[in-house]
């Protein structure tokens, strides 16, 4: 099986158990899922369905029990520690919910990190280009600690897009933020997709933040078991309602 | 509470090692040196009560002046009639007169053989004493010898070959007739390498005088006890002699080693004393980080009502805990060290000492307990205060506490600083141990308080030289993270290197000036002495020697001297007999303050102008001298030589003088060559004369200044090993500052991972963050150190040290092993911080 060059990252038929014998608990059973470049997906699920061991997955931090990860034309699973760190290094962005700034350098330098790691020229167009995009110009000699948590995510949105990766990855990004900054972060992550034909993947639990996607997939017990396609706010909180009803599950 | 502290203890078993390290280092090292000690005084004590076993009484000539050598010949010595005299006290069962010396035996290689301070004894062979012939006969013919099992092992002879032995007289052959050892199979009694002579041959060769004894040994009749007896004799005999009994003998000489041991322990404990020193830092940094890391628990227990007091004790019980256990750890590896330490000392030291059994003594205990309990609570007391003034509010707040300001800090540290010099400059002023001593404490505590201030600049700037990368960039600026952490981790590696850097100023300016007076002052061209090992002087000839010199072609002058201790006016002086007075004005280039400077004439002395004032006296004035074995004699001061740093403490004397000495044999000879004559070629003609000497070597007057200095690298050797553990503690230092920082930075690590960092990346980090800290503590270390040796050399500018000599090569070798230091610390932390699982350490809290 070959890289799909169509797709940005792909699952095929993705397993993924936790602990041995009675304790054993399947975290994905199956999960096939391709995200096409240029989209902005969102992965909803309650506490446990597995969306975020799915986005690990996908990202390389966690490895699978059978399957196929691919990102861009690389697949993922069987790579060694040196593949997966260079793989994370030029294909993967990453957004944490938080501590995703180094407190000893300055935005500047945080946003420039991947590249400065891997030893590579910034290209100064791109980063004025996501800089202005991000409004952080009069903020890059700052020091995260001077920064508010809007501030530091933006910061953090800025380097997970200027080594250009294949896919971004965005982990409850909005999860410590007030509604304000959050909108913005995720208004950020929309445009970056649709302007820049950046790969965005976000895992949330926000009804409201997934409202911001292309397209959302919901999961529960390590299975896709709905897909949402230019989804409303409401359209989510509806198909998470009736998923609950599904699973007797009782979301506050 | 107590239940909780424990808990919390045994949860950080990492950082209770390597805090507990750095005690278990210190207390180790002090009770190693008790229990070495203890064990090796016993030992002496044993011997010499072996050795002493078999004498009741001992009869000798009372010393006139104090002996130093052990080795050099006798005061006196006594006749057959004061053997007869002796056998016919009431009481005596047997006096057998001793014929004891200094026989040092020449070895296969042609060198003289040395021990590690135990005497080579030559003697007269007795039947019926402690000796068991082994192997072959006692020395019959006046070309025979005897050996102790222990020479014949050290020397590989044979019963049956030849052996060439140095006494008085020079090289003499030998055929070893026997070998013998003492009673429970011991090859000596305590390392001594012992030759026996036909009690003819020992007369001549050993006291220079035919039908002499240096000692009678007299054993008692049953019933007479050595107290009674000693006074019998004495009575008997009158004031000249000294008679002691074999247990006093016994006891006087174990406690004049017993003397050297207890000096050598205070030496070894102040060492053991700097390391604990050095402790402290690493503990006090330990629990600083440790209670910053607990802040959110510490809090949370304040909330739950938590008393001050309660907060203290809980880092107080935390750190007697620590204490308690690095010091029977400490404890225990002590009386190891110190029982490795005594063999060595026995087998390869001391030759065959035979050890007392290993025993601990109840100072090793005790100083065991108190200083591994003290110095850690002591260190902890701190970061306990600062423990208790946690808010409860700081459990609901993110940890990240602002920097406190460093004023405080270094005004303390300014003042302490200030103190702590002005202590240092009044104790070199007055060449007092104590202000010294304190004042190195309280300067390195004052620099160390500094040090925050300092590490600000200076880090940045060490960062910048070695951080290229961008992981260069962030171990440098982690290590400027906080200030507080890197400056005690570095302070604590700086008192090792301080001191030792101090000590190679002040002995590489000793060199320097040694030098540069030999260089200077010196216009001898060749110099003939007696190589002393290990502190045995040997190698002394007869004064016809220099005479021959005088003759060899293109000699042009050449003199000798013979030295011993002198009593003059009843003080202990350097007494000294010059085989041509001119000679010597002209080779050392004297002048007179008063008188001429020539030859003595009987009755005459000579003195230097130090010397001279201190005993005020001046030309034409009169002085009581008492030599070794002279009378007492009044003495007109001949001349008074101008201030100089050849000769000190000194008294000259005529040479008829020399007869009276302990020893009438020259013991360094200077030549000067006739201007144009090949120096080599004339050392070559001039060797032949003491091919019979091997203790005796003619050597240029560079090499001769080289020699004399050899023995202060010596010394610089032995304070680098022993100021090793304080470097090896605050080695230890750096390690757990950088494994603290890796646990609390886990999150971080786990993010630059993520983001694509790779292991080798993060190893770099580390190990820029872990040299940054030691090459800065290096430099502190170099420049304090510095400023302390350029400050001891002012000092002691009187006392010779007239150029300043700074060691360039040493100092940067410091500096490079330092920042070596930096990158192995590094190595265990970089490897935990490379290993960590990316997914752990992004969700880490």
């Amino acid at each position: 099986m070959t890289g799909n060059v169509e797709s940005a990252a792909r699952a095929v038929d993705v397993w993924k158990s936790y602990g041995t014998g009675e304790a054993a608990v399947t975290a994905l059973a199956g999960v096939s899922v391709e995200f096409d470049r240029g989209r902005f997906t969102a992965i909803m699920g309650p506490s446990g369905s597995g969306k975020s061991t799915l986005m690990h997955c996908l990202a390389g931090l966690d490895t699978i029990d059978s399957g196929d990860v691919w990102i861009g034309a690389t697949k993922v699973n069987g790579l060694r520690d040196k593949g997966l760190t260079e793989l994370r290094r030029s294909q993967v962005g990453f957004i944490f919910q938080q501590f995703n700034l180094l407190p000893t350098l300055t935005a500047e330098e945080n946003i420039t990190l991947p590249l400065a790691i891997g030893g590579q020229k910034v290209d100064r167009a791109w980063f004025d280009a996501v800089i202005d995009t991000v409004g952080l110009r009069d903020r890059l000699t700052h020091r995260p600690t001077q920064l508010s948590g809007g501030q530091q995510q933006r910061v953090a949105c800025a380097r997970a897009l200027v080594a250009r990766p294949e896919v971004v990855f965005a982990d409850e990004p909005t999860g410590n933020l007030d509604s304000r900054s959050g909108a913005e972060v995720l208004g950020f992550l929309r445009r970056s997709a649709h302007e820049f034909g950046q790969t965005v993947v976000m895992v949330t639990h926000d009804p409201n933040a997934a409202s911001y996607a292309d397209r959302v997939i919901f999961l529960a017990d390590g299975r896709i078991v709905r897909e949402l396609h230019d989804p409303t706010a409401a359209a989510v909180l509806d198909t998470m309602k009736v998923l609950d009803g599904d699973d007797r599950l009782v979301v506050a | 509470m107590l239940k909780a502290t424990l808990k919390s203890v045994l949860a950080r078993k990492l950082r209770l090692v390597l805090s507990g390290l750095a005690v278990v280092l210190g207390v180790m090292f002090v009770s190693g040196s008790f229990v070495l000690t203890d064990t090796l005084d016993r030992s002496f004590k044993d011997l010499f009560a072996t050795v002493y076993s078999e004498v009741d009484v001992e009869v000798a000539v009372k010393p006139k002046v104090d002996q130093d050598n052990p080795e050099a010949a006798r005061a006196g010595t006594l006749t057959a009639d004061d053997v007869k005299a002796v056998e016919s006290v009431d009481g005596v069962r047997t006096a057998v007169g001793d014929v004891i010396g200094s026989a040092r035996p020449i070895g296969e290689n042609g060198k003289v053989l040395t021990t590690s301070g135990a005497p080579r004894v030559g003697t007269a062979w007795r039947d019926g004493g402690q000796e068991e012939m082994r192997e072959g006969h006692p020395p019959r013919r006046d070309d025979e010898v005897a050996i102790s099992a222990y020479l014949a092992e050290t020397g590989g002879f044979q019963v049956g070959e030849q052996v060439s032995v140095l006494t008085l007289e020079p090289k003499r052959t030998f055929t070893v007739a026997g070998i013998f050892g003492y009673p429970g199979n011991r090859a000596s009694l305590g390392g001594e390498l012992t030759t026996a002579f036909t009690e003819t041959t020992a007369q001549q060769l050993l006291l220079g005088t035919p039908g002499a004894f240096s000692g009678i040994t007299v054993r008692a009749d049953d019933g007479v006890s050595q107290a009674v007896l000693r006074d019998r004799i004495q009575a008997a005999l009158g004031d000249a002699y000294q008679v002691k009994t074999g247990e006093q003998l016994a006891k006087e000489q174990a406690d004049e080693i017993g003397e050297g041991l207890a000096f050598f322990n205070y030496v070894l404990l102040g060492f053991a004393g700097i390391a604990l020193f050095v402790g402290i830092f690493i503990i006090l940094n330990t629990f600083s980080i440790i209670v910053a890391q607990r802040t959110r628990e510490l809090a949370l227990l304040r909330a739950m009502g938590a008393s001050r007091k309660q907060m203290i004790g809980s880092v107080v019980v935390e750190a007697v805990v620590i204490g308690l256990i690095a010091s029977v750890v400490g404890l225990g590896a002590g009386i190891g060290v110190g029982a490795l330490l005594a063999n060595v000392f026995s087998t390869i030291g001391g030759g065959s000492l035979h050890l007392a059994g290993i025993a601990v003594p109840p100072s090793a205990i005790i100083s065991s307990f108190a200083v591994g309990i003290i110095v850690t609570v002591l260190a902890a007391l701190l970061p306990a205060l600062r423990a208790s003034r946690i808010a409860p509010v700081a459990a609901l707040r993110e940890a990240a506490t602002p920097d406190r300001p460093l004023t405080r800090l270094t005004v303390a540290g300014g003042a302490l600083s200030l103190v702590g010099g002005g202590m240092l400059g009044f104790g070199f002023a007055g060449g007092s141990l104590w202000p010294i001593l304190s004042g190195l404490l309280l300067s390195f505590i004052g620099v160390a308080l500094l040090t925050p201030l300092i590490s600000r600049p200076v880090v940045s700037l060490i960062g910048k030289l070695l951080a290229w990368s961008m992981p260069g960039t962030l171990g440098r600026r982690n290590s400027a993270r906080n200030p507080r952490r890197t400056a005690i981790t570095a302070a604590a590696l700086m008192v090792g290197i301080a001191l030792i850097t101090g000590v190679s100023v002040v002995l590489t300016s000793a060199t320097t000036s040694i030098t540069k007076v030999a260089d200077t002052q010196i216009k001898a061209d060749l110099i003939i002495s007696g190589e002393s090992t290990n502190g045995q002087a040997g190698g002394t000839f007869g004064p016809d020697r220099v005479e021959k010199v005088l003759a060899t072609p293109g000699v042009e002058s050449a003199f000798g001297w013979y030295n011993d201790g002198v009593l003059i006016d009843g003080q202990r002086k350097f007494g000294t007999v010059v085989t041509d007075v001119p000679a010597m004005e002209r080779i050392f280039g004297l002048t007179s303050t008063s008188g001429t400077i020539s030859d003595l004439e009987d009755g005459e002395i000579g003195l230097d102008e130090a010397t001279a004032t201190a005993l005020n006296l001046r030309q034409g004035g009169t002085a009581t001298v008492q030599t070794t074995k002279g009378e007492q004699r009044a003495y007109t001061v001949a001349f008074v030589l101008a201030k100089t740093t050849l000769v000190a403490d000194s008294v000259f004397l005529p040479r008829s003088t020399a007869d009276e000495f302990a020893l009438a044999q020259v013991n360094t000879a200077f030549v000067k060559t006739d201007p144009g004559a090949n120096v080599a070629d004339v050392r070559k003609s001039i060797e032949p004369l003491f091919a019979d000497n091997p203790e005796v070597s003619v050597q240029d007057l560079s090499s001769f200044v080289r020699q004399q200095t050899a023995q202060l690298d010596t010394v610089l050797l032995m304070i680098q090993i022993l100021l090793a553990l304080a470097i090896l503690i605050a080695v230890l230092g750096v390690i757990n500052t950088l494994a603290l920082s890796v646990i609390e930075r886990t999150r971080e690590l786990g993010l630059l991972r993520a983001i694509g960092m790779r292991r080798a990346q993060v190893m770099r980090m580390i190990t820029v963050e872990s040299v940054v800290i030691s090459v800065f503590g290096a430099l502190l270390g170099l420049v304090v150190g510095t400023a302390l040796g350029v400050a001891a050399v002012q000092a002691l500018k009187d006392q010779g040290f007239t150029d300043l000599g700074i060691p360039w090569m040493q100092l940067g070798s410091y500096l490079l092993i330092a920042a070596g230091v930096g990158v192995v610390a590094a190595i265990l932390p970089a490897i935990r911080a490379a290993r960590l699982n990316v997914l752990q350490a992004i969700s880490y809290e």
